[in-house]
């Protein structure tokens, strides 16, 4: 049967696949920074960025993808930020998403 | 005129000289580029004089230590200067007594070979030099006494916590300590068998007699454990914190001749870290050691941490902790640049990721013409306190001042919280955009609500246009008319941001500005003693429950005068103050949008 063209097709997988992941990176940012814990991806990070103001920025989707192990382009993605502290003020949760951010740079670098 | 014994004492003089040479040539050897050409340029400069008083006033009177505590800077003073005068007094009075020369060490040891050696005279006032001696060495013993009390109960001196230091520091403070008593102890032997020496040594010399102690016996072995304690001091002192005692007095004609910390260690910020005498000064009022009992990230451990190269992890988990809130700089008596070593410890820790390349997006963001226009830079955090934004419009309008509020939509930061974080190079990209938005819109001023922002446009930008915070530009404004306010009965306890008070010098104008609308309250911890709100942005180390705990102690500081209401000058302290629900919280451009007067 020939393919169809529809115009749209089913989006590409977005399962995580954990047994794959290496949580390993995971873990050492958890013990480096601790409030990550209560991180509840609730987006307010990512809403009130400077840099996602003017780019697809997405601090939120980094921290997320980071913990899932997905770390392909987020070396180049973390690069956008300015540092400039916004996203702590709004976390509901107190997580120090500053910490957050220098420490995945830095598991990025080292490895 | 010679003996033995002097051998220790000339032998630790030596390898004091020795040492401490090598180090200096070495050090003023790794000064960076720009500090060379400084140093250079201004070597012979009229600017020595200036130096030389600061000099005489730090390294001998210790005169910021004194204007602290008084006792702590007696006790410091009595060992300096008091030393200092000793060894003068020593020179002059070998020179009178032995006309046709002497050897060097013969005004330390004058007292053994007067009696014995006959190029030594008979000389005018002898007596009263000898007596100005003995006051000289009373007034030293006096000191170390203080230094010996502050070991057991330093309160009276004014301090909370002393410093801990380490075995050679330990080993070399003892020779310290013994240096004067002993010499006391034999002089006083050597009077009590020939009767030479001032009031104080003779009166030791007849106690020893009293006693019943052989003082032929005692004699010589006193003078040589003398001479040990001087060889030991001297030998140990370039490898301990005793070289501060030299090294203040580089630093000082350095400083004042230009120089300053560069973003990377050199040999210039070898100097500094050797000029802190761990005097412990900064422990006690860093609110991360007052609130948090985090007591390593001070100057003191810092520069120690530092010195000693093996710990370099540990120099850097030092530094994250730090709040930057600059009051250990303040109260640092030598004046140690700690916050841009602070930084340079950061930034070494950070030269991995430190990599400007993530930010090409910003070319999106394009100049305005803004010509004739005060420019306004609200800054990121007031974005989240629109509060401030929309009364310093008001303000603006009000005021008649045409405006462009530069980053009211798309915002880039100033740069400092990298900076802080020692993220030299990424700073610098931002600073770059912003001075050229700046520069290609021809405004003629740039205002700004963020004290943060401020510093870092004031001290890393060199924007040829004049900058000012708010609290400033109000207090012109309302100088010269252009804007009224009326004055209301509301009384206001008024917070110092870290970022504006310490680290730009505005106290004033905030207080003159709050002053004409209300009644202006006096909090025991203020202006350069101000308090951590707890959430500068310097800090990405500390969690959200201690950031409270040292914003309750600033808010009770606060909170005590009974106000209605906390005025601030900094996003980021009204957000740390209001989040404690006490009591109103505003910024000051807030408090005077809602004063205004219209006509
Ligand atoms: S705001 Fe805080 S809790 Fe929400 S996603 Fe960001 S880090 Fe997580
Ligand atoms: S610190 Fe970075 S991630 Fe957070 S708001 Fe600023 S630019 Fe965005
Ligand atoms: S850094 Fe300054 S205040 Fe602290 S111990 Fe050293 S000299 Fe004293
Ligand atoms: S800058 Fe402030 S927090 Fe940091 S060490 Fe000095 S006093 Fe403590």
């Amino acid at each position: 049967m020939s393919a169809t063209d529809f115009g749209f097709t089913i989006s590409t997988t977005r399962i995580v696949d954990f047994d794959a992941a290496n949580r390993q990176r995971y873990e050492e940012l958890l013990s480096r920074v601790p409030s990550y814990k209560y991180c509840i991806a609730c987006g307010n990070c990512t809403a009130t960025c400077t840099a996602g103001g003017m780019t697809g920025f997405n601090i939120r989707a980094t921290h997320l993808k980071f913990s899932r192990g997905q770390y392909e382009g987020l070396a180049d993605e973390l690069n956008k930020c300015m540092l400039c502290g916004k996203c702590v003020l709004v976390c509901p949760r107190g997580v120090n998403t500053r910490a957050l951010i220098v420490n995945m740079r830095k598991l990025l670098e080292e490895s | 005129m010679f003996d033995i014994f002097v051998l220790p004492f000339c032998a630790g003089v030596v390898a004091l000289l020795a040492v401490s040479l090598m180090k200096y040539i070495r050090w003023i050897n790794s000064f960076s580029k720009r500090q060379q050409i400084t140093i250079r340029r201004n070597i012979l400069s009229i600017k020595i004089l200036p130096a030389i008083w600061e000099m005489f006033r730090e390294c001998l009177l210790h005169w910021r230590i004194t204007q602290r505590n008084l006792l702590l800077g007696y006790m410091h003073r009595s060992l300096a200067f008091g030393w200092f005068l000793l060894i003068v007094v020593g020179f002059v009075q070998a020179l009178m007594a032995c006309p046709g020369g002497h050897p060097f060490y013969a005004a330390i040891f004058f007292n053994y070979f007067e009696p014995r050696s006959e190029r030594i005279v008979e000389f005018a006032h002898s007596q009263q030099i000898a007596t100005l001696m003995d006051v000289l060495l009373l007034y030293v013993l006096s000191g170390l006494f203080l230094a010996m009390l502050k070991k057991v109960w330093s309160k009276p001196l004014g301090m909370k916590r002393t410093t801990k230091h380490n075995l050679t520091d330990r080993i070399a403070k003892f020779s310290l300590w013994c240096i004067f008593p002993l010499r006391l102890l034999a002089e006083g032997a050597t009077s009590s068998i020939y009767g030479n020496g001032g009031f104080l040594v003779r009166w030791v010399g007849t106690v020893i007699a009293a006693i019943g102690l052989d003082s032929a016996e005692i004699e010589y072995l006193l003078w040589v454990l003398y001479s040990l304690a001087l060889g030991t001091f001297f030998t140990l002192m370039p490898f301990t914190r005793y070289m501060h005692i030299f090294t203040e007095v580089f630093l000082i004609y350095f400083r004042k001749n230009g120089v300053i910390e560069g973003n990377k260690p050199s040999g210039y910020t070898k100097f500094e870290l050797s000029a802190c005498s761990r005097c412990g000064i900064c422990i006690d009022h860093c609110p991360v050691n007052r609130e948090l009992g985090i007591s390593n990230t001070q100057g003191v451990y810092l520069l120690q941490t530092i010195r000693n190269k093996d710990l370099w992890h540990r120099a850097e988990q030092i530094a994250a902790n730090c709040m930057v809130c600059d009051r250990c700089q303040v109260e640092c008596p030598v004046g140690i640049d700690l916050a841009t070593i602070r930084r340079q410890v950061r930034s070494e820790a950070h030269t991995a990721i430190d990599k400007p390349v993530g930010y090409n997006y910003l070319e999106r963001v394009h100049p305005f013409n803004a010509i004739g226009r005060i420019a306004y830079f609200g800054g990121c955090m007031s974005h989240l306190t629109p509060g401030i934004t929309s009364a310093m419009e008001q303000i603006f309008k009000a005021a008649g001042q045409p405006y462009w509020y530069m980053d009211k939509e798309q915002s880039i930061c100033c740069g400092r919280p990298l900076l802080q974080q020692g993220l030299v190079k990424q700073a610098e990209v931002l600073r770059r955009k912003n001075r050229d938005m700046i520069t290609r819109s021809g405004a003629t001023m740039l205002v700004t609500s963020c004290p943060i922002c401020y510093q870092s446009f004031v001290k890393e930008y060199q924007l040829s246009i004049k900058v000012m915070h708010h609290t400033e530009y109000i207090d012109m404004l309302l100088r010269s008319g252009k804007l009224k306010v009326k004055a209301g009965s509301e009384r206001i306890a008024y917070h110092d941001p870290c970022e504006l008070g310490r680290g730009c010098g505005i106290y004033q104008a905030p207080r003159d500005v709050l002053g004409s609308v209300g009644t202006l309250l006096k909090t025991k911890e203020e202006r350069a003693n101000s308090l951590c709100c707890g959430y500068n942005l310097g800090n990405i180390s500390i969690s959200t429950d201690q950031q409270q705990l040292v914003r309750d102690a600033a808010l009770g500081n606060l909170l005590a005068p009974n106000p209605d209401t906390i005025a601030t000058a900094c996003p980021m302290c009204k957000r740390s103050f209001a989040r404690a629900n006490a009591i109103p919280v505003k910024d000051i451009a807030e408090i005077v949008a809602d004063s205004l007067v219209q006509d």
